[in-house]
């Protein structure tokens, strides 16, 4: 079964055109790495998929079903740099907005929710940060508080915008952790991702993307240096999986 | 004086009904603004307010008389119209928002003295009392005036208060909001209209010149006070309320003072006491806080 399918998904900035013809399906259960230079689409493509952009056309199925949030069967972490840090509130609180959609109008969380809030901090090793203004945290700690409120959202599939930049390498390890975890309980992470190097290692299926869908299938078929090559264009550091690196042109 | 307002506010009902609404309305104020504090939309609640006057203006002229909630009809049209035009331009044209912002708000409160000084002209039009919608007259207030403002601050604040939690994610996150199913296009329009309402309801006793101000100061005082947004909120409505009460208080029993000026300036002292003691950021935690991390470098460096 297909966790997303997209059927000729069109997106335009001011007439011009960001995304064209993406036709794409993520198979169920996988870790996929959405990869592409800058300016790709990387971070539209999500939007748009969960209806934050305004598409210009485009079928978005989730599980088999038209995409809509009152599914609640998608989880998703935004770019860390895409809220207020300074907004007046702390850590068990921004992951309890992740029960907001299960909580419904004019009521207040429950001691159920609190309680998964808390047991997802302690998940991420952010157990004793509850009360943290979220401004008093780290880079890492921050991403890892996105990261607990995305799940508990309880949702099917998760998309996550670029979740490993600017993170410490213990926030990576948690990250990934929890990745695989939710992998092994038959959900899917979808994540767009910036660091070539770690495709290989954290990923099963891979979506390379620039502008449109230039290969989508399981890393080691897709992670090539042909494909990539063409997804990035001209030039490209490319690292080979042992480590060395090479200018291609 | 302080002799003069308690026996105002213990013996004279009129008096009691004027504070009374001033206070609601502080803490309509100090709630909603928190909210539009934290949305960056400051600015909206100033052009909201310039923009209510040629409303009022065109109301009076339609209907010949001044009926309170006629007249605040108007301001809310001409409140929502001016919101409209400040997103229009923003989104169609290369003007960025502060000019657009600035642009309306001068426009719409310039053909509002117009309108005004036309109708003061009239004849009877200078008893219209027109006038004491720019700076505010909490004293001219008929009861029947009191009644609309109370119970529409009252209503805003029910609100608030069962809205609280959809705000709250709505302004810090709002594709997160989305993507948690709350229907985001709804609620931000709802925020507007009770905001613009706000204003308006505020602007015969405060003026639609320094309206914005109540909205704004208790929110940005209240924020030195705690990192939490029910506190914050909290503490904005008691603010905006002790603002409202002192402001009405002194204006009724001295003739002539507008209310507004004297409802900022009370929220202006609690700014000032917010900005100097307030133990999130407050100048004074700030500089012990320097003082602390200068004499632990001191001694790490020995």
């Amino acid at each position: 079964m297909e966790a997303l399918n997209v059927k000729d998904l069109q997106v335009a900035y001011d007439r011009k055109a960001v995304l064209e013809q993406v036709e794409l399906s993520i198979p169920k259960g996988s870790l996929t790495a959405i990869v592409g230079p800058n300016g790709a689409g990387k971070s539209t493509l999500i939007k748009a998929i969960l209806g934050m952009l305004k598409r210009s056309s485009g079928q978005i199925s989730i599980l088999g079903k038209p995409y809509s949030p009152k599914n609640r069967n998608v989880g998703y972490v935004p770019q860390r740099g895409s809220v207020d840090w300074d907004f007046p509130t702390n850590a068990l609180d921004v992951i309890l907005m992740g029960r907001y959609g299960h909580i419904g109008w004019f009521k207040r969380p429950s001691k159920q929710d609190i309680m998964l809030a808390k047991e997802a901090l302690h998940k991420l090793g952010m157990a004793d940060y509850a009360d943290r203004q979220i401004r008093q945290l780290s880079g890492g700690q921050q991403q890892r508080i996105f990261l607990a409120r995305a799940l508990v959202q309880d949702a099917e599939v998760y998309f996550m915008d670029e979740p490993f930049v600017g993170v410490d390498a213990k926030t990576e390890k948690a990250i990934i952790d929890l990745l695989r975890e939710l992998k092994h309980k038959g959900k899917t992470v979808i994540v767009v991702h910036h660091d070539l190097q770690t495709v290989l290692e954290y990923f099963d299926h891979t979506l390379l993307l620039n502008r449109t869908v230039i290969a989508n299938g399981p890393t080691e078929q897709v992670f090539t240096k042909d494909l990539l090559q063409k997804t990035y264009g001209g030039t490209l550091a490319f690292f080979s999986p042992t480590g060395d690196k090479r200018v291609m042109s | 004086m302080i002799q003069d307002m308690w026996n105002a506010l213990l013996h004279q009902p009129n008096t009691q009904w004027v504070v009374l609404s001033t206070m609601l309305l502080g803490i309509a104020s100090g709630v909603l603004g928190s909210f539009a504090l934290l949305k960056k939309q400051s600015l909206i609640g100033d052009a909201v307010a310039h923009a209510a006057l040629p409303g009022i203006c065109i109301s009076y002229l339609l209907i010949g008389e001044k009926q309170l909630l006629v007249l605040l009809l108007g301001a809310t049209a001409t409140g929502l119209l001016a919101t409209y035009l400040i997103q229009l331009i923003t989104t169609t044209t290369r003007i960025k928002k502060d000019a657009a912002i600035c642009l309306i708000l001068s426009v719409f409160f310039g053909t509002g003295i117009v309108l005004l000084s036309r109708i003061t002209q009239q004849a009877g039009g200078n008893k219209s009392g027109l006038d004491h919608f720019i700076f505010g007259q909490a004293a001219a207030m008929t009861r029947d005036d009191v009644y609309t403002m109370a119970g529409a601050a009252g209503g805003l604040i029910l609100i608030a208060f069962l809205l609280f939690k959809e705000w709250k994610l709505l302004i810090f996150d709002p594709d997160f909001a989305k993507n948690s199913g709350l229907p985001v296009g709804l609620l931000e329009t709802l925020f507007s209209t009770l905001l613009v309402i706000t204003v308006v309801i505020g602007i015969q006793a405060v003026g639609v010149i320094l309206m914005a101000a109540l909205l704004i100061i208790p929110a940005i005082s209240a924020r030195y006070w705690t990192d939490r947004l029910g506190w914050m909120v909290i503490i904005a409505g008691a603010i905006g309320a002790c603002s409202g009460i002192v402001g009405a208080l002194i204006s009724t029993i001295s003739t002539g003072l507008a209310t507004g000026p004297l409802i900022v300036v009370t929220a202006a002292g609690c700014f000032i006491f917010s900005f100097i003691i307030g133990p999130k950021r407050g100048l004074i935690q700030k500089l012990m806080a320097h003082h602390v991390s200068a004499e632990r470098l001191k001694e790490e460096s020995l």
